[in-house]
């Protein structure tokens, strides 16, 4: 068991932001490859703070956080240098943004946002880019017939599917998904929630998933890690953790969800 | 039974702490042991509430025991459900050990057909192989085949009860936990799935099963397991 | 007769100002600024720019490179849109015959120094002569990423992809890339450059052209450079290749079918022509005895004759 290396390790992850308001505290942790961990808590847990830091936005006050790169292996992220870690950003990582207008170019066509990070790594024969945009739409189930369409005009789980489109195109091993669902209407959502699973499922994608909504960890999350104020209070399989809760925080958490 | 145990369970504990009711303690058992070889069928026994589901769900690491050992043989080694990672879990779910709930509890929005076909394309087998296999396992089941489409969030407790049957046993699971396997099914389904967990078990499968009907346990079990001996004390 | 000529008033006039116009600590600076564009080829580099005469859009980026390296013994040629007799050509050359007292002309080959809007002469320019551009919008990226420091990043750390979307999404609406005007271009490998709104059919011009070309933003307060025989490579994607502006007609007056035409109406009865922009390579063509196909309507028109 266990040959496999990690591909994202956190070690003491903690972000103090100013005044010394506690982001996240001493989280640490291993993700595999193809592995999805899901981080649930309440507003304000620090579940975004930890998200921001694993995925470079944000530098950690202390702890360190590495990458396994194709080039060198584990390699703390923050002593890559800046174009390094933006080219990891935009051909190994991948984030899925709550707000589609952060994850999205609103002015430019849904094949333009498709194939921006393929142009990014230097592909440069339109014919090509398109088709691959193409196919990708297919996969994330937007019409082809759009492909030329704003997405300012497409509806909330479009813009969902597309922001996922365009980071799938440049094959990552990583994704950091924010509330990947909020803000969307139910059938929405559990629409978008099918289409995740079957997408890390088939790609063997690792993914680290941000929300509060327990149905969302329960189906796309190997692994769950529940946080209360900045610290993990509970970690473990996911069903394991639903069903068998042992911190009284967690086990608010869920029946909170069961009697709504 | 001359094969080496394929699972083995040493001083299993478990105690729920209901921090939502002020703490309450509630012990279910305590220095649990016994092994399950290949070909076995241990079916667990002991009243209402005596924690034979918490034990079940403990094996399947739904459940976190408080102490002891679940060792699993997996992929050449031993896995100790207690304490492995949850990859490792995963791993032992994905190839090793299988679980028949009393509730059926899939993906929604996904078709029957789909469902049970899934661990076979998981392990590799073509779809059409999958689908094949699928389709006459349901029809065994006496699955209304104009039901094979629909996701079975809509169904009746007994026809999802099938679905859960036919996910589980479409492969081989060198370990099968079965909870109520036969719990809403009529006299003719619950005979076909008996006949099921039979030929399982003499292909070499380890089970253990929760079962009240006593006709269908006595067809199927090789040895009983009374969880109340174990019960802990309060 | 030769166009080359001193203005007779200026050398008076001189003598109130510093020699053209600019101080001399100011023009150090901006000669500072200059050797390193010239440097790093197509880094916009920024520089304390210092209000001029002139409103912003007036070519001010431009006067201040060109009276930053103006020579008492240069010979300056300033054009707009390719012709010297424009009101801004004229203006400019005025300015810097008043105030640095220089040997103006209207011939390519006579200067040596050519302060441009919106053109690159026809005729090919020499080692011993520098291009001085005005541009008004340096930033090749302001319209894809209008956030600075993000552009500056993606200049930092070459990250093109967006200027590529921009083509793409060209391609996407209208068939092919439509740009036609200040077409981006890559210089030396490294820097996305805006060449200013020169036309397209200019772009080809510049790469390993012999001569210096110097680029000024007054309002941006930003310089940039290509050296002779530097790189410069229009932006597109192999299954749509750059392509420069071409036409089915020549020029009407001296018959060009190499250059940039301008199309001029003739009467109101919809009569018209096309015509070399550059008017001093069309001139030459015609003292050279070069006759276009309408050089008679033309006449009669009133249009073309000296
Ligand atoms: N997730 C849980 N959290 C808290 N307490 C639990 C949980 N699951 C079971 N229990 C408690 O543990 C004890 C054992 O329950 P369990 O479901 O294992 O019994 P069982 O033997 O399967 O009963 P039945 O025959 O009725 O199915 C009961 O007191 C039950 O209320
Ligand atoms: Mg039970
Ligand atoms: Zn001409």
């Amino acid at each position: 068991m266990g040959v496999s290396e990690p591909l994202l390790t956190a070690d003491g992850v903690t972000k103090l932001y100013p005044g010394g308001r506690v982001g996240c505290r001493d989280v640490s942790f291993n993700l595999y490859p193809g592995e999805v961990l899901g981080i649930v808590g309440e507003s304000g847990s620090g579940k975004s703070t930890l998200l921001n830091c694993l995925s470079a936005k944000m530098e950690p006050t202390a702890g360190s956080i590495s990458f396994n790169t194709r080039t060198s292996g584990l390699t703390d992220i923050f002593q890559l240098s800046e174009p390094e870690r933006r080219l990891l950003m935009r051909t190994d990582w991948g984030i899925v943004h709550q707000n589609p207008r952060d994850g999205l170019r609103m002015g430019v066509s849904a094949g333009g946002n498709v194939g921006e990070r393929l142009m990014a790594i230097g592909a440069r024969h339109y014919g090509n880019i398109r088709q691959e945009a193409l196919d990708w739409l297919t996969r994330v189930e937007i019409a082809e017939d759009r492909i030329d369409d704003r997405p300012r005009d497409f509806s909330g789980g479009m813009q969902q599917r597309l922001q996922i489109a365009r980071i799938l195109v440049s094959n990552p091993r990583l994704v950091f998904m924010d509330e990947p669902t909020g803000g969307l209407d139910v059938s929405v959502q559990a629409r978008l929630l099918d289409l995740l699973r079957g997408l890390v499922r088939s790609l063997g994608l690792a993914a680290v998933v941000v929300t509060h909504d327990l149905a969302v960890v329960r189906l796309l999350a190997d692994r769950l890690m529940v946080m209360k104020d900045g610290e993990v209070v509970e970690s473990g399989l996911t069903d394991q953790v639903l069903d068998d809760p042992h911190h009284p925080y967690t086990q608010l958490l869920v029946s909170a969800v069961l009697q709504v | 039974m001359t094969h080496a145990p394929i699972l083995q369970v040493e001083d299993l504990a478990k105690t729920f702490t209901l921090h939502t009711q002020g703490g309450v303690q509630l012990p279910v058992f305590d220095n649990v042991s016994f092994t399950v070889s290949p070909g076995e069928c241990v079916v667990l026994s002991g009243p209402s509430g005596s924690g034979k589901s918490t034990l079940l769900r403990s094996l399947f690491a739904n459940y976190l025991p408080d102490a002891g050992h679940i060792k699993v043989r997996h992929a050449g080694g031993w896995v100790d459900m207690v304490t492995a990672e949850p990859r490792e879990i995963l791993a032992v779910r994905r190839e090793t050990m299988g679980y028949v709930s009393q509730f059926l509890r899939v993906i929604p929005r996904v078709p029957t057909l789909e469902i049970v076909a899934e661990p076979l394309l998981a392990q590799g087998v073509t779809r059409d192989e999958a689908e094949a296999r699928a389709r006459a396992l349901l029809a065994r089941l006496a699955l209304p085949e104009r039901l094979w489409s629909v996701p079975p969030a809509t169904f009746s407790g007994g026809e999802q009860q099938r679905v859960n049957i036919a996910r589980s046993f479409i492969r081989a699971f060198p370990i099968l936990l079965l909870d109520e396997p036969t719990a809403s099914l009529d006299q003719a389904n619950r005979e076909t799935v008996v006949a099921l967990i039979i030929e399982a078990r003499e292909a070499g499968t380890a089970i253990v099963a929760i079962c009240h009907d006593a006709p269908v346990r006595d067809a199927i079990a090789t040895s009983l397991f009374d969880v109340t001996e174990f019960a802990a004390a309060a | 007769m030769s166009k080359t000529q001193k203005d007779a008033t200026a050398g008076s006039a001189a003598a109130a100002y510093n020699f053209a116009y600019l101080d001399e600590q100011t023009k150090r600076m901006i000669r500072r600024v200059l050797l390193k564009a010239v440097a790093i080829p197509g880094y916009q580099v920024p520089f304390g720019g210092r209000e001029m005469p002139l409103p912003y859009g007036w070519g001010t980026g431009g006067i201040q490179v060109t009276a930053s390296i103006l020579g008492q013994n240069d010979t300056l040629k300033v054009i707009d849109q390719g012709a010297d007799d424009t009101t801004n050509a004229v203006n400019i050359r005025r300015f810097f015959a008043v105030t640095a007292n220089v040997r103006t002309t209207e011939e390519t080959a006579e200067a040596d120094i050519i302060q441009t809007r919106h053109r690159i002469p026809e005729e090919p320019l020499r080692e011993d002569q520098i291009l001085v551009y005005q541009v008004p919008n340096p930033e090749p990226l302001r319209k894809l990423e209008p956030r600075v420091v993000e552009s500056r990043k993606m200049h930092a750390y070459a990250e093109y992809g967006l200027m590529q979307v921009k083509l793409y999404e060209d391609i996407s609406r209208f068939g092919d890339i439509s740009v036609t005007y200040d077409y981006p271009v890559l210089t030396n490998g490294r820097y996305v450059m805006a060449p200013s709104p020169i036309p397209k059919f200019d772009n080809p011009k510049m790469h390993d052209m012999p001569a210096l070309q110097l680029f000024g933003a007054g309002r941006e307060k930003r310089i940039y450079a290509i050296p002779p025989y530097t790189s410069v490579k229009s932006l597109d994607f192999d299954d749509y290749p750059f392509r420069p502006q071409e036409w089915e007609d020549v020029c009407g007056l001296c018959g060009a079918d190499d250059s940039f035409l301008d199309e001029v109406i003739l009467d109101d009865k919809g009569g018209h022509m096309f015509v070399c922009s550059d008017s001093d390579y069309c001139g030459k063509r015609r003292a050279a005895g070069h006759v276009g196909p309408m050089a008679d309507d033309a006449a009669e028109a009133g249009y073309g004759s000296e």
